[in-house]
This record gives C-alpha cells, structure tokens and sequence, in this order.
C-alpha cells in the first residue's frame, strides 16, 4: 500500500490535565502524558480505571470536561475530520458489521475513509489478515479471532498514525494473539503511535514501550521497564 | 466538499440497504406492524363498507408514524449492536454525511412500506388514493422525510441510552406533531367527497416549510450530539 504523508499528520500526541466527568463522578482526572511515533503506550488498570475513556477521547469520540489533547500542534476541535482520518480504533465490540461479508465490511469502511481503489485495499487486507480465501463469508460466521483479525485490519485500512485499540487480546487464542502482536510491531516499524488498553499483561509484558497505570481515572504510576510488567502493575495499582 | 458529501452518504445508504437486503429484518417487522395498525382500525371503525370522513386519512399517518418509530429504533440498534455507529463517526467524512445516509436508507423502508400501506388504506377504507397521486405521494414523500428526519436525529441520540425504546416516541411525537397534522389535514383534503386541492396544496406548503426546518436542524446538530 502506498505511504502518504497528509498535511495533517503528526508524530507525537500530547494528553495535557485531562479531565472527564460524568456529572459528579470523575471517569478522569489530570491525567498527563505524551507520546511519539514508533511508541506502543499500555494503559492499564483495573475495571473503571478510565482507560476506555481515555481511549474514547484520544480517538475524538468523546470531548474532555478540561484538558486537552494536541495531536501534534492541534487539538481535536481544530483538526476535524482531518485529525480522525489520522486515527484507527479497534473497539472491544469489533465495529463490523455481521450481515456483510468481511471484503464488503472493508470495502465499506475504506469508501467511507475516501480511500483509493477500495477494492484492491480490501484485497490486501484480507491477505494480511490471512483471510483472502473467507473474503465473501459473512462476517456473523466468524470465529472470534478472525472477526479480530477483521477488525483489526479495519482500523488499519488508512494507515492511521495514532493507533488505539481496547482488549485486543481478549478471546483470542495463541496464534491469533502472536499474529496480533506480530502486526502491532510492524506498525509500530511503520512509525504509528499505538495506544493499548488491556488487562492482558502476559502479552502486553515486552510488547510495551511504555506502561501507564491508571486507578480511579487518575494515573498513579508510568514505567518503560521491559519485563516484569505484572510485578509492576500490583505495586502500582495497590 | 459537496461531492465528498454524497459520496458518504451514498455508501453508508447503500450498506444500510444491503444489511436490510440480507436480514430483512426491519423491512418485514415495520410492514407487519403497520399493516395489522390498519387492519386493526378498520375491522373497528369500517361499517358495511364505509368509514366515517376524514378517518382513512388519520389512520394512514398514524400506521406511517407508528411503523416508522419503529424502523428508526431497529435501525440504530443494528449500529449499537457492534458500536459500529462509532466506528461510522471516527470515519473523517462530515458526520452530517453520516446522518444523511442514515435518513436517506430509513426513508426507502419507510416508502417500501407505504407502497403496501397506502394501497391498504385505499381498500379497507375506501379512500380514493388514484384520484389525485401526484399530491398524494407529494404529502407522503414530505411527511415521511420530516418525521424521518428527527426520528432519525433522535435515534441516533439515544443508540447508548438503556431506556431508548421508551424515549424515542415521548421525544419524537411531540415535536413532529406539527408534520403530523400536515400530512393528516393534507391527505384528508384528498380524501374528502369533494376534494379541497387549494387545501392539500397549503398544507404541502407547509410540510415543505417544516421540512427545511428539521433538516436544517438535524444536520446542524448531529456533530455536536453525536460528540458525548
């Protein structure tokens, strides 16, 4: 697929004093840190941690109470739909749609993302996924692991700088979860930011090149240690 | 910008119709329930062949009405279901776009329906639905679109509230209540023993006038709603 550079683009995300409540209980708060390019941050926490708020943010889907997030000097309000086109989100529900095929789930997506040639993008990524020859089941016949694979190649269809996914491993089983780590490391080559929010901290252990460890949607602690990462989130999460 | 525009909206139309092509889930539940609305009105109301005036006309929109609530929640819960309507909005196109697509895929179930509805209604209630179609399918066309048009905007508002069902028509019927009365007094007009052109032609007038309004305002505010 052909790299483009979009007048749009940036290398680092900077979360400055975020903040988010939901009436008078706080999802966040002052929450702080940057990233650049080629970095795979882990958010990690327990449930109601904020991540998945942190996330929604990060991909524009939900504005802070205060605070800001610059995606390199621009915020989400004065990127736009410029910025969004930038980002790739993996949810915990897949954001495929069952009744299409998986080629027809892509297609669609790349059309809407203004894409060139969807078909052949399509094409490609159902090779990456290693699905070319399910391109045309319906998706709702899917193991879990492929409709991720699916999923995953969704997010990656416009070759997003800013990379969030939330529980990616969650249900899947060895090979489906070495292939995921295997694809998140070329992005990661490719010099995306990934963002990952996962309670998976087997797999995350060596993955991340940064571990932020969020608790009642503050961060009590952030580490870029290699190993060890369980060790590490019960001390910072107790 | 304006190409772009309907480009986005065409293929987010299109992949409603095609998930509907394949479940036919909302199209069938939507004709199902509006049919027995007419059937159930008729058996009550029609007597030896004749219902009192103005009648046919109420039940129809009620049916159009009641059918169509019901699409628009099917619909978005469809997009709930794998949180696909967030995927829809991380897409860098106009997210009015997106709402066009929405509105413009509920607007051809909502006509599939009327094709066997009106037809319906004409038969059971001995409407005269061929005396003057053109501004029959003008009211039709027009008061579907505005009611549509906030439903859909409502629709997608409350797609993660857990009582959305409930609160799509408390919402709904209040503020279309304005469309409602046109397309009833319109189609009435018609439908009457001695047809009252210069009336449906008023109340035409003004479900375009209501139209431009909740289109206006549906594309004005479903970025800034759709942004939690």
């Amino acid at each position: 697929m052909t790299r483009w550079r979009l007048p749009s683009d940036f290398d680092q995300v900077a979360v400055v004093d975020l903040a988010r409540h939901y009436g008078r209980r706080k999802a966040l708060s002052q929450v702080s840190f940057t990233c650049a390019s080629g970095d795979i941050i882990g958010l990690l926490g327990p449930n109601g941690a904020g991540k998945s708020t942190l996330l929604n943010i990060l991909a524009t889907l939900s504005s802070p109470s205060r605070g800001r997030v610059e995606y390199g000097n621009r915020t989400a309000a004065q990127g736009g739909a410029e910025i969004r086109g930038r980002i790739g989100m993996l949810g915990h529900d897949l954001f495929l749609y069952p009744e299409l095929t998986a080629r027809e789930n892509l297609v669609f997506f790349a059309r809407l993302y203004g894409l060139p040639d969807a078909e052949r993008i399509a094409q490609a990524s159902l090779t990456r996924a290693g699905l070319a020859d399910r391109g045309d089941d319906l998706v709702s016949g899917f193991s879990r692991g492929m409709r991720q694979r699916v999923a995953l190649e969704r997010a990656l269809l416009h070759e997003p700088r800013l990379v969030l996914l939330d529980e990616p491993f969650t249900g899947l089983d060895q090979a489906s979860t070495t292939a995921l780590v295997a694809r998140l490391r070329e992005r990661q080559q490719a010099g995306c930011i990934i963002v990952i929010a996962t309670h998976d901290l087997d797999v995350a252990d060596g993955l991340l090149s940064r571990a932020i460890y969020l608790k009642n949607g503050r961060i009590v602690g952030s580490d870029s240690d290699s190993r060890g990462l369980s060790e590490r989130y019960r001390l910072a999460i107790q | 910008m304006i190409g772009s525009f309907f480009r986005v909206a065409w293929h987010v139309m299109r992949k409603d119709l095609t998930v509907e092509v394949r479940s036919k889930e909302v199209l069938l539940t939507t004709l199902f329930f509006a049919v027995s609305v007419v059937l159930v009105f008729s058996f009550a109301i029609v007597r030896e062949g004749r219902a009192p005036d103005d009648v046919a006309a109420g039940i129809l929109w009620v049916a159009v009405s009641f059918s169509g609530t019901l699409a628009m929640g099917r619909t978005f819960e469809r997009e709930r279901y794998n949180d696909t309507l967030r995927a829809l909005l991380l897409a860098p196109a106009d997210r009015p776009a997106i709402y066009t697509g929405k509105l413009l895929g509920l607007l051809v179930l909502l006509g599939l329906v009327e094709v066997v509805l009106v037809p319906l209604v004409g038969l059971l209630f001995n409407a005269p639905i061929f005396a003057f179609p053109g501004r029959l399918a003008m009211l039709l066309v027009l008061g579907t679109v505005g009611f549509a048009a906030v439903g859909t905007l409502f629709a997608a508002m409350l797609v993660r509230v857990r009582s959305r069902d409930t609160l799509l028509p408390v919402l709904l019927y209040p503020i279309t209540i304005p469309v409602m009365i046109a397309g009833v007094r319109g189609t009435a007009a018609l439908f009457q023993q001695t047809p009252d052109l210069a009336m449906a032609q008023f109340w035409i007038g003004l479900l375009i006038f209501w139209d431009a309004i909740f289109i206006t305002l549906a594309l004005w505010t479903f970025e800034p709603v759709m942004t939690e």
